[in-house]
Protein backbone atom coordinates (compact mmCIF):
# COMPACT_ATOMS: atom_id res chain seq x y z
CA UNK A 1 0.00 0.00 0.00
CA UNK A 2 1.09 3.56 -0.65
CA UNK A 3 0.61 6.01 2.14
CA UNK A 4 2.13 8.82 -0.43
CA UNK A 5 -0.40 11.98 -0.59
CA UNK A 6 0.01 13.13 -4.33
CA UNK A 7 2.25 16.20 -3.30
CA UNK A 8 4.90 14.22 -1.33
CA UNK A 9 5.18 11.86 -4.48
CA UNK A 10 5.68 15.20 -6.74
CA UNK A 11 7.94 16.54 -4.82
CA UNK A 12 9.92 13.44 -4.31
CA UNK A 13 9.76 10.49 -6.52
CA UNK A 14 7.70 12.42 -9.74
CA UNK A 15 4.96 13.61 -10.75
CA UNK A 16 1.44 13.89 -9.18
CA UNK A 17 -0.23 12.24 -12.17
CA UNK A 18 -2.22 15.28 -13.09
CA UNK A 19 -0.03 16.37 -16.22
CA UNK A 20 -1.90 14.29 -18.84
CA UNK A 21 -5.16 15.73 -18.11
CA UNK A 22 -4.27 19.14 -18.15
CA UNK A 23 -2.56 18.73 -21.50
CA UNK A 24 -6.22 16.75 -22.93
CA UNK A 25 -8.36 19.70 -20.99
CA UNK A 26 -5.75 22.43 -22.97
CA UNK A 27 -6.18 20.29 -26.74
CA UNK A 28 -10.41 19.40 -26.09
CA UNK A 29 -10.85 23.16 -25.25
CA UNK A 30 -8.51 24.59 -28.37
CA UNK A 31 -10.41 22.23 -30.61
CA UNK A 32 -13.84 23.62 -29.08
CA UNK A 33 -12.60 27.04 -29.86
CA UNK A 34 -11.48 26.38 -33.26
CA UNK A 35 -14.97 27.61 -34.78
CA UNK A 36 -16.17 29.68 -32.66
CA UNK A 37 -12.64 32.09 -33.24
CA UNK A 38 -14.07 32.54 -36.74
CA UNK A 39 -17.61 33.27 -35.44
CA UNK A 40 -16.06 35.93 -33.03
CA UNK A 41 -13.95 37.56 -34.78
CA UNK A 42 -16.43 38.14 -37.85
CA UNK A 43 -18.77 39.76 -35.09
CA UNK A 44 -16.49 42.12 -33.33
CA UNK A 45 -14.83 43.63 -35.98
CA UNK A 46 -17.67 45.72 -36.30
CA UNK A 47 -18.33 46.91 -32.68
CA UNK A 48 -16.57 50.16 -33.27
CA UNK A 49 -19.11 51.12 -35.74
CA UNK A 50 -22.21 49.49 -33.83
CA UNK A 51 -25.05 51.28 -31.52
CA UNK A 52 -25.76 50.48 -28.34
CA UNK A 53 -29.25 48.55 -29.60
CA UNK A 54 -27.25 46.84 -32.51
CA UNK A 55 -25.00 45.19 -29.69
CA UNK A 56 -28.15 44.75 -27.80
CA UNK A 57 -29.90 43.25 -30.58
CA UNK A 58 -26.79 40.86 -31.34
CA UNK A 59 -26.30 39.37 -27.71
CA UNK A 60 -29.72 38.55 -27.41
CA UNK A 61 -30.06 36.63 -30.56
CA UNK A 62 -30.31 33.22 -29.08
CA UNK A 63 -27.42 31.77 -31.33
CA UNK A 64 -25.40 34.58 -30.45
CA UNK A 65 -26.23 34.11 -27.08
CA UNK A 66 -25.14 30.71 -26.86
CA UNK A 67 -21.89 30.92 -29.14
CA UNK A 68 -21.06 33.99 -26.67
CA UNK A 69 -21.01 32.06 -23.52
CA UNK A 70 -19.59 29.16 -24.65
CA UNK A 71 -16.91 31.62 -26.63
CA UNK A 72 -16.38 33.18 -22.47
CA UNK A 73 -16.43 29.86 -20.41
CA UNK A 74 -14.11 27.82 -23.51
CA UNK A 75 -11.52 30.84 -23.88
CA UNK A 76 -11.17 31.84 -20.18
CA UNK A 77 -10.74 28.00 -19.59
CA UNK A 78 -8.34 27.67 -22.05
CA UNK A 79 -6.78 31.08 -21.07
CA UNK A 80 -6.06 29.68 -17.57
CA UNK A 81 -4.15 26.09 -18.48
CA UNK A 82 -2.13 28.19 -21.39
CA UNK A 83 -0.96 30.83 -18.13
CA UNK A 84 -0.70 28.37 -15.81
CA UNK A 85 2.12 26.60 -18.44
CA UNK A 86 4.03 30.10 -19.11
CA UNK A 87 4.21 30.31 -14.97
CA UNK A 88 5.46 27.04 -14.59
CA UNK A 89 7.95 27.57 -17.08
CA UNK A 90 9.25 30.85 -16.22
CA UNK A 91 8.84 31.50 -12.45
CA UNK A 92 10.94 29.68 -10.71
CA UNK A 93 10.54 30.46 -6.69
CA UNK A 94 8.23 27.63 -5.68
CA UNK A 95 6.02 29.79 -3.28
CA UNK A 96 6.10 32.87 -5.95
CA UNK A 97 4.99 30.60 -8.54
CA UNK A 98 1.65 29.29 -6.47
CA UNK A 99 0.64 32.05 -5.69
CA UNK A 100 0.46 33.55 -9.40
CA UNK A 101 -0.72 30.50 -10.55
CA UNK A 102 -3.78 31.07 -7.84
CA UNK A 103 -3.59 34.83 -8.62
CA UNK A 104 -3.93 34.01 -12.42
CA UNK A 105 -6.72 31.60 -11.60
CA UNK A 106 -8.94 33.52 -9.23
CA UNK A 107 -8.67 36.31 -11.37
CA UNK A 108 -9.76 34.67 -14.84
CA UNK A 109 -11.96 33.06 -13.02
CA UNK A 110 -13.45 36.24 -11.68
CA UNK A 111 -13.67 37.81 -15.33
CA UNK A 112 -15.43 34.57 -16.62
CA UNK A 113 -17.97 34.92 -14.05
CA UNK A 114 -18.15 38.84 -14.80
CA UNK A 115 -18.84 38.11 -18.77
CA UNK A 116 -21.47 35.19 -18.21
CA UNK A 117 -23.50 37.57 -15.76
CA UNK A 118 -22.89 40.46 -18.31
CA UNK A 119 -24.32 38.46 -20.99
CA UNK A 120 -27.15 37.07 -19.03
CA UNK A 121 -28.31 40.64 -17.74
CA UNK A 122 -28.31 41.49 -21.19
CA UNK A 123 -30.42 38.74 -22.54
CA UNK A 124 -33.11 38.80 -19.76
CA UNK A 125 -33.17 42.54 -18.75
CA UNK A 126 -32.29 43.87 -21.88
CA UNK B 1 22.51 28.63 -7.69
CA UNK B 2 24.58 25.53 -8.19
CA UNK B 3 28.07 24.94 -9.52
CA UNK B 4 26.72 22.83 -12.33
CA UNK B 5 28.22 23.69 -15.74
CA UNK B 6 25.48 25.29 -17.66
CA UNK B 7 24.18 24.66 -21.09
CA UNK B 8 24.98 27.88 -23.50
CA UNK B 9 22.37 30.34 -23.14
CA UNK B 10 19.79 31.34 -24.97
CA UNK B 11 21.48 34.33 -26.24
CA UNK B 12 24.28 32.72 -27.92
CA UNK B 13 22.14 30.78 -30.60
CA UNK B 14 20.41 32.01 -33.46
CA UNK B 15 16.98 31.13 -32.63
CA UNK B 16 15.27 28.96 -35.37
CA UNK B 17 11.84 29.68 -36.74
CA UNK B 18 10.82 27.03 -34.70
CA UNK B 19 11.38 28.68 -31.90
CA UNK B 20 10.26 31.99 -32.83
CA UNK B 21 7.18 30.69 -33.95
CA UNK B 22 6.81 28.95 -30.71
CA UNK B 23 7.23 31.99 -28.35
CA UNK B 24 4.94 34.41 -30.50
CA UNK B 25 2.43 31.67 -29.89
CA UNK B 26 3.02 31.99 -26.04
CA UNK B 27 2.96 36.33 -26.32
CA UNK B 28 -0.39 36.02 -28.82
CA UNK B 29 -1.77 33.79 -26.21
CA UNK B 30 -1.27 36.19 -23.15
CA UNK B 31 -2.33 38.85 -25.16
CA UNK B 32 -5.38 37.14 -26.14
CA UNK B 33 -5.78 37.40 -22.17
CA UNK B 34 -5.92 40.92 -22.62
CA UNK B 35 -8.70 41.18 -25.49
CA UNK B 36 -11.06 38.91 -23.19
CA UNK B 37 -10.62 41.61 -20.79
CA UNK B 38 -11.33 44.21 -22.69
CA UNK B 39 -14.27 41.82 -23.99
CA UNK B 40 -15.75 41.50 -20.45
CA UNK B 41 -15.59 45.45 -19.64
CA UNK B 42 -17.68 45.80 -23.05
CA UNK B 43 -20.34 43.38 -22.06
CA UNK B 44 -20.68 44.72 -18.61
CA UNK B 45 -20.70 48.16 -20.56
CA UNK B 46 -23.38 47.22 -22.21
CA UNK B 47 -25.38 45.59 -19.41
CA UNK B 48 -25.00 48.68 -17.21
CA UNK B 49 -26.32 51.07 -20.14
CA UNK B 50 -25.96 53.25 -23.23
CA UNK B 51 -23.70 55.90 -21.72
CA UNK B 52 -21.57 53.16 -20.43
CA UNK B 53 -20.89 51.51 -23.85
CA UNK B 54 -20.60 54.79 -25.14
CA UNK B 55 -17.44 55.36 -23.30
CA UNK B 56 -16.03 52.01 -23.92
CA UNK B 57 -17.37 52.54 -28.10
CA UNK B 58 -15.23 55.74 -28.01
CA UNK B 59 -12.04 54.18 -26.71
CA UNK B 60 -12.83 50.88 -29.70
CA UNK B 61 -13.30 54.11 -32.11
CA UNK B 62 -9.95 55.91 -31.14
CA UNK B 63 -7.02 55.26 -33.12
CA UNK B 64 -5.09 53.21 -30.07
CA UNK B 65 -8.61 51.38 -29.93
CA UNK B 66 -8.88 49.97 -33.73
CA UNK B 67 -5.05 48.97 -33.61
CA UNK B 68 -5.53 47.02 -30.68
CA UNK B 69 -8.93 45.17 -31.95
CA UNK B 70 -6.68 44.93 -35.24
CA UNK B 71 -3.87 43.40 -33.30
CA UNK B 72 -6.18 41.14 -31.30
CA UNK B 73 -7.31 39.57 -34.61
CA UNK B 74 -4.55 38.83 -36.03
CA UNK B 75 -3.01 37.18 -32.54
CA UNK B 76 -6.31 35.12 -32.26
CA UNK B 77 -5.34 33.77 -36.31
CA UNK B 78 -2.01 33.49 -35.61
CA UNK B 79 -3.02 31.14 -32.02
CA UNK B 80 -5.26 29.66 -33.84
CA UNK B 81 -3.14 28.26 -37.11
CA UNK B 82 -0.26 27.42 -34.80
CA UNK B 83 -2.59 26.04 -32.66
CA UNK B 84 -3.97 23.84 -35.40
CA UNK B 85 -0.02 22.85 -35.92
CA UNK B 86 0.33 22.37 -32.59
CA UNK B 87 -2.46 19.43 -32.69
CA UNK B 88 -0.86 17.94 -35.55
CA UNK B 89 2.34 17.40 -34.01
CA UNK B 90 0.08 15.65 -31.23
CA UNK B 91 -0.42 12.72 -33.64
CA UNK B 92 2.96 12.87 -34.49
CA UNK B 93 3.04 13.41 -37.57
CA UNK B 94 5.01 17.05 -39.15
CA UNK B 95 7.72 16.90 -37.08
CA UNK B 96 10.29 16.56 -40.53
CA UNK B 97 13.28 18.90 -40.64
CA UNK B 98 12.79 19.99 -44.54
CA UNK B 99 9.17 20.58 -44.42
CA UNK B 100 9.34 22.62 -40.65
CA UNK B 101 9.98 26.02 -42.19
CA UNK B 102 7.54 25.69 -44.85
CA UNK B 103 4.64 24.63 -42.81
CA UNK B 104 5.85 28.10 -40.53
CA UNK B 105 5.32 30.58 -43.55
CA UNK B 106 2.25 28.86 -44.22
CA UNK B 107 0.81 29.71 -40.74
CA UNK B 108 1.96 33.47 -41.15
CA UNK B 109 0.55 33.40 -44.88
CA UNK B 110 -2.94 31.34 -43.18
CA UNK B 111 -3.00 34.01 -40.87
CA UNK B 112 -2.67 36.87 -42.77
CA UNK B 113 -4.84 36.11 -45.20
CA UNK B 114 -7.89 35.43 -42.35
CA UNK B 115 -7.25 38.21 -41.03
CA UNK B 116 -7.23 40.07 -44.06
CA UNK B 117 -10.89 38.06 -44.46
CA UNK B 118 -12.50 39.05 -41.25
CA UNK B 119 -11.79 42.59 -42.69
CA UNK B 120 -13.65 41.99 -45.68
CA UNK B 121 -16.42 40.51 -43.99
CA UNK B 122 -17.25 43.86 -42.62
CA UNK B 123 -18.63 45.09 -46.13
CA UNK B 124 -20.96 41.96 -46.40
CA UNK B 125 -24.56 42.35 -45.62
CA UNK B 126 -24.95 39.06 -43.43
Amino acid sequence: MNYQTPLARARGLGSARQGSHHWWRQRVTAIALFPLTFWLAISVVSLPNASYQDVVVWVMAPWNTILLLSFIILGFFHATLGLQIIIEDYVHTDWLKIVTILGAKIVLAFLALAAVFATLRIVFVG
Amino acid sequence: MNKRPLSPHLQIYRLPLTAVMSITHRITGVFLVAGMILLVVCLMAVADGIDQYGAVQSFLRSAPGRIFLWVWIYALFFHLCHGVRHLIWDTGHGFERATLDRYAYLEVVASVALTTMVFFSMFLNW
